[in-house]
């Protein structure tokens, strides 16, 4: 809501020397979110003149004029302008030397087409109070010569743009934002509304039906409009300040009044109705082509006007074309209503029919503002456009309930924290203008126009933010007794932390993805990660579905790093995928009166899909990049399950590695990752060509893992640390080339027993000394005994078991 | 020395001649002073003052002599071997002395070399400064509470008391998630956590909940549809706006060192009345920069304060939704942003690098922040 500070005062009463700064600094203080404040930037002299001649000068490439005129000085000025649509003896506004225009345009007297200007004659566009440019402005003839133009037109006006909140549909009006203004400087208020209604029969035949939407309805007329009276500048200053386009005076008064009111009024063209009009519901298969030039086709919910002819304005969102106010229309009829604001809301939200006036519906119109908002407009049209006022309203209505509310005075302390007195709380009630009875407790009814007060904190808060938040005091909290973090998200942290500090760096990209992606991911058709939740609205209808895989994300983020000449990354991302349920059906909702029951809550669990937390890692590139100590190291399959084990290892597991084809990974260089029997996630280097749909790197690796998988971590009990000696043995196997490294290390550590102490494979070696499709794996075992020094030939024993263990279980024969 | 010594002399064992004493003294200093490297000195060592050297050989006679000759001889030996180990100290140091000098300053290297072979990593500065702001919380008692990102519209708005078909949900540029009556939104704010809360922990409750939020806003400098929000909660008896602003300076004095004054401005938010948007003061300018042309503040556009979050107390019709009697408990309630925050405590002046995971933005911000 735009609001010009001349037009403020003229409904309160602010000190003289107020600047729309100082205004907008305690009108934010009470809670109205002042955006801007646009500051009069003009300064004269400007000031009225008559012409008194015009010599046409032809030798220019567009036809200039050379003029003279009387500003009110011994001499003439002489002016050059462009514009044609002004004679000798008309009254222009002048811009003498000296004088700076909005915008910062500092005008002087200069030489121009051959003669010197002494200053400019102005459009409105140039005065900043019109999009006008073609022309001059030409004044009154009754208007005098030599007058200050700035303050006969009210040209230096500051502009406080507000962003009205939801809830405050009031001060979406000069009344409004006056009655805030006169309250913050605590001065009198003039009510625009407050105009005395004569009682007189109705003008013209209406009724309400849909009484539950539309409990006001209001009908005047005026007969004898010119349709060709200008709308005055004034009344067109104001509306091009507050942001609307002059269009005619029929449209500009009652977008006059609705800005100054609140209330949003109609006007139909008389001649064009055709009997009784009627508020009610569409019937089915009824349409409307709207102000907008849109046929719109109307839902059995949807609040209509309608008449002997059918619909003819759809309520409180826009009229319709015919029975449009036009160029020949001389018979008036104003409509000024109130309607319900979720009515009008869910038509708006139908039809996408967002107007001036249904913004206002929507945010809760002031109910008692029709009959004055009428009466006001229907005087406005008889006073500018010579129309005679029709004697009479139109009043239908339904009855409504008031509000009351009690709280006991002592209701802002409480919420507050700050004691205020029963004489400031009744007098910042009444203030706002609610009707305060009794002593304590209080009965409170708030005004027509605060729909938003309902319950008793909304009464604290108008207190409580009048008295100024400043006077809130800050007091210290107390400690409450808290556990600190959970051990699942001191994981969750120690996860992120182990990966950074391992050369990772994690990215948080979007959650969003494709069916594309599953392509480039070689999803096979049936994979459950195709089964993504979409969105109904999203921003891009390239990525409408909800991750079901951390990896696209990451990969293009890994791409964007490329593509900036990163050539060596490390990247992780942890976040939740979404997998839908099952059978999961629409989520329900409750009301809110009190707590959904357990039932309840858990068919809201039961319906949300499942949201596991994962962790992923790429790596691509350089692991160890080459440098002056040799060769470095390229990023492969073994990071990526190495950041596995580290991740696993911070939740105190140690993760069981088997070989597993599982798309997007390298058929032959993918692992599954267990946790015991459950599958934890997969590792390894990514599909060539998966590599090559993301223009990574060769050999760019990944893992993802399911976080939620994991256990939280442990909590070790201390190990005994045996002080006596170490016994080492190596043991050299040779195995068939394809079996599992894990399986002879497991049984080689199974057969070795208790003594065990550590296990280490320090070489595989292939080639001819241990035969074609063999291998060799070379252990190193280091065993000690609790108690005792382990004797040479105790230690040997063990390493024969294990060797032997190792035999039985893979058929590894000894390498000699 | 076959025979008993009836009458002893000791002269008779030669290895303690004094002559030989002597010999075997100077074949020491002479070898020692023979020594040119720490090596050939560890030699001499061995040799001369050893196990197996004459002096120890020597020494180990004595106990064979009768008493009245042990002192002389254990006197002249002590001397001999004292001397002996004196010139090894001093060889010793003076060769030291030389390597020091010597090969130490030969195997110079350059360490100036660089020794990159590592790769740096960093978290995510948004995951730190939100586990910064929620640790500060944490540190006055509060727990760390968690919702689902796919949210149920009840939980999203009802519960926070936005009406269906209130304009206050259509300002929350909503994604729905398919169908369009399917229930389920991206949350569009941390706020449905506090529902959450109420209904599963014993009261008083006293949480923050760090997450990610979505709006269909187009990512710009100031805008990404997926962003992060802290969000606190406190239900308590006889809890007053006065502690919510006490809460929030607490937190403004944890997360910069600085006591600084915190502001609040009335607004509306459907989920707590009174509403208010919370300022901060400048914590580059200490609001000095207002008015001040000469002193010009980025941080704040020189106006002084820093917008960092929405608060309020509770709306009762919020409490009684998720529960709670609101006749017996009070509460308030904030949402920060970390985005914002990240944006004024360090510098960040476009959204896009928070969004785009560019390494070299992330690097330097490390572990913590």
């Amino acid at each position: 809501m735009r609001a010009p500070l001349s037009w403020l005062r003229e409904y309160a009463a602010l000190p003289a020397g107020v600047t729309g700064r100082e205004l907008a600094a305690k009108l934010i203080a009470a809670g109205l979110e002042v955006e801007t404040v646009e500051e009069a930037d003009i300064t004269g002299p400007i000031v009225t003149g008559r012409v008194l001649a015009i010599e046409e000068l032809t030798e220019f490439k567009k036809p200039i004029r050379w003029c003279q005129v009387d500003v009110g000085n011994p001499e003439p000025q002489n002016l050059i302008c462009g514009a044609r649509n002004f004679a000798v003896g008309d009254t222009v506004v002048v811009v003498l030397p000296g004088a700076v225009l909005p915008g910062g345009f500092a005008v002087g007297a200069r030489k121009t087409y051959g003669r010197v200007s002494e200053g400019m004659i102005c459009s409105l566009r140039e005065l900043g109070i019109g999009d006008d440019h073609d022309g001059i402005l030409v004044l009154p003839e009754d208007t005098g010569v030599g007058v200050d133009a700035i303050e006969l037109l009210g040209l230096a006006d500051d502009v406080l743009d507000i962003a009205v909140t939801p809830d405050r549909g009031y001060a979406l009006s000069i009344r409004g934002l006056a009655r805030e203004a006169a309250i913050a400087y605590g001065v009198a208020f003039t009510d625009p509304a407050d105009v005395p209604i004569p009682d007189e029969g109705p003008s013209y035949p209406a009724s309400i039906e849909a009484t539950d939407v539309c409990d006001r309805f209001v009908l005047r007329r005026v007969s004898g409009f010119d349709p060709a009276a200008p709308s005055p500048l004034w009344l067109r200053t104001r509306l091009f300040r507050c942001g609307v386009r002059p269009v005619s005076l029929a449209v500009d008064v009652t977008n006059y009044l609705m800005l100054e009111l609140g209330q949003p009024l109609h006007a139909f063209d008389a001649a064009k109705l055709t009997g009784e009009v009627v508020v009610r519901r569409a019937r089915a298969g009824e349409s409307l082509e709207t102000l907008d030039h849109v046929k719109r086709t109307l839902d059995p919910g949807d609040l209509m006007i309608t008449d002997g002819s059918g619909v003819i304005s759809i309520a409180g969102a826009m009229g319709g074309l015919h029975t449009e106010i036009d160029g020949s229309s001389t018979e008036v009829v104003i409509e000024a209503a109130h309607f319900d604001p979720v009515s009008v809301a869910r038509t708006v939200r139908r039809h996408r029919l967002h107007s001036e006036a249904s913004y206002r519906f929507e945010r809760g119109v002031d109910r008692e503002l029709p009959l004055a908002a009428s009466l006001r407009a229907v005087r406005l049209l008889a006073e500018l456009g010579g129309a005679r006022v029709v004697p009479g309203a139109t009043v239908a209505e339904a009855p409504v309930e008031p509000v009351t509310i009690t709280i006991p005075v002592s209701h802002p302390e409480r919420v507050a924290g700050v004691e205020y007195s029963r004489e400031t709380v009744v007098r910042r009630l009444e203030q706002v203008g609610c009707t305060v009875a009794g002593d304590d407790p209080i009965t409170v009814t708030p005004a027509s126009w605060r729909t938003d007060l309902t319950d008793p904190n909304d009464l604290a808060e108008e207190v409580i933010r009048l008295e100024g938040y400043d006077a809130i005091p800050e007091r210290a909290p107390r400690p409450s007794a808290g556990r600190g973090l959970t051990s699942r998200q001191r994981l969750r942290r120690r996860v992120g932390r182990v990966l950074a500090a391992t050369g990772h760096s994690e990215v948080l990209s979007y959650p969003f993805t494709s069916v594309k992606d599953f392509d480039a991911l070689l999803l096979p058709v049936d994979d459950a990660r195709r089964g993504a939740l979409r969105l109904a609205n999203p921003l891009s209808e390239d990525e409408p579905l909800l991750r079901t895989t951390l990896l696209p994300g990451l990969l293009r983020t890994a791409a964007r790093n490329l593509g900036r000449g990163q050539t060596d990354l490390a990247l992780f991302e942890t976040g939740l995928v979404y997998r839908p349920k099952d059978g999961a059906g629409k989520v329900p909702a409750y009301g809110v009166e009190h707590a959904p029951s357990e039932a309840e809550l858990a068919a809201i669990e039961a319906a949300l899909p499942d949201q596991p937390h994962r962790v992923a890692v790429l790596v691509a590139g350089a692991a160890e990049p080459a440098g002056w100590w040799g060769a470095g190291r390229r990023a492969g399959w073994q990071d990526a399950i190495e950041a596995a084990r580290l991740i696993a290892r911070e939740a105190g597991v140690e993760l069981r590695v088997t070989a597993d084809r599982h798309e997007p990974w390298h058929p032959g260089r993918c692992a599954a990752l267990w946790h015991g029997d459950v599958l934890v996630g997969h590792a390894g280097e990514l599909h060539p060509r998966v590599v090559q749909h993301y223009g990574l790197p060769e050999r760019a690796s990944a893992v993802e893992l399911e976080l939620d998988r994991l256990p939280d971590g442990h909590s070790p009990t201390a190990p005994p640390v045996s002080t006596y000696p170490v016994a080492t043995r190596d043991v050299a196997l040779i195995v068939p080339a394809n079996t599992p490294a894990a399986t002879v290390e497991a049984a080689l550590a199974e057969g070795a027993g208790d003594l065990l102490e550590s296990l280490r494979l320090f070489d595989v070696y292939t080639g001819d000394q241990v035969g074609e499709g063999n291998k060799s794996l070379a252990y190193a075992l280091r065993l000690r005994a609790p108690d005792r020094t382990l004797t040479a030939e105790e230690a040997s024993t063990a390493r024969d078991a294990a060797i032997a263990r190792a035999t039985e279980l893979t058929g590894a024969t000894p390498r000699t | 020395m076959s025979a008993p010594n009836k009458s002893y002399d000791p002269v008779e064992v030669s290895v303690l001649k004094p002559e030989a004493v002597e010999g075997a003294v100077s074949d020491a200093l002479a070898a020692i002073a023979a020594a040119v490297s720490l090596e050939e000195l560890k030699e001499a060592r061995l040799a001369h003052a050893g196990d197996r050297s004459p002096l120890a050989l020597a020494n180990r006679e004595i106990g064979a002599l009768p008493p009245h000759a042990k002192a002389d001889a254990g006197k002249r030996i002590g001397a001999a071997r004292g001397a002996v180990n004196r010139a090894l100290k001093e060889r010793q140091e003076a060769l030291e002395a030389e390597r020091d000098a010597r090969v130490l300053v030969e195997e110079t290297v350059d360490v100036t070399l660089p020794w990159d072979r590592v790769q740096r990593g960093a978290r995510h500065p948004l995951t730190t400064m939100a586990d910064r702001m929620a640790d500060v919380f944490v540190s006055m008692g509060f727990e760390v509470a968690e919702g689902p990102e796919i949210e149920a519209e009840w939980f999203n708005f009802d519960a926070l008391n936005f009406p269906p078909d209130h304009p206050a949900r259509a300002m929350q540029d909503t994604f729905f998630v398919e169908s369009e009556d399917s229930g389920m939104v991206l949350r569009t704010h941390t706020s449905p956590v506090q529902i959450r809360a109420l209904l599963s922990r014993e009261l008083p409750v006293y949480v923050v909940a760090p997450g990610k939020t979505f709006r269909t806003d187009e990512l710009d400098a100031t805008h990404s549809p997926v962003f992060h929000q802290l969000e606190g909660l406190a239900v308590d008896e006889g809890l007053t706006m006065a502690d919510l602003k006490g809460a929030i300076a607490a937190f403004v004095n944890g997360l910069f060192g600085d006591p600084l004054p915190v502001r609040l401005r009335p607004s509306f938010f459907p989920f707590t009345e009174p509403s208010a948007e919370v300022d901060m003061q400048c914590f580059v300018c200490h609001g000095e920069s207002v008015g001040n042309p000469d002193r010009a503040c980025r941080t704040c556009s020189s106006e002084g304060w820093i917008e960092i979050g929405g608060c309020g107390m509770v709306n009762p019709r919020v409490l009684r939704a998720a529960g709670v009697d609101p006749e017996r408990y009070s509460g308030w309630a904030f949402g920060l942003g970390v985005e914002r925050t990240l944006m004024f405590r360090h510098g960040v002046a476009d959204m896009h690098d928070m969004v785009e995971g560019d390494v070299r933005f992330t690097l330097p911000f490390g572990m913590e922040i």
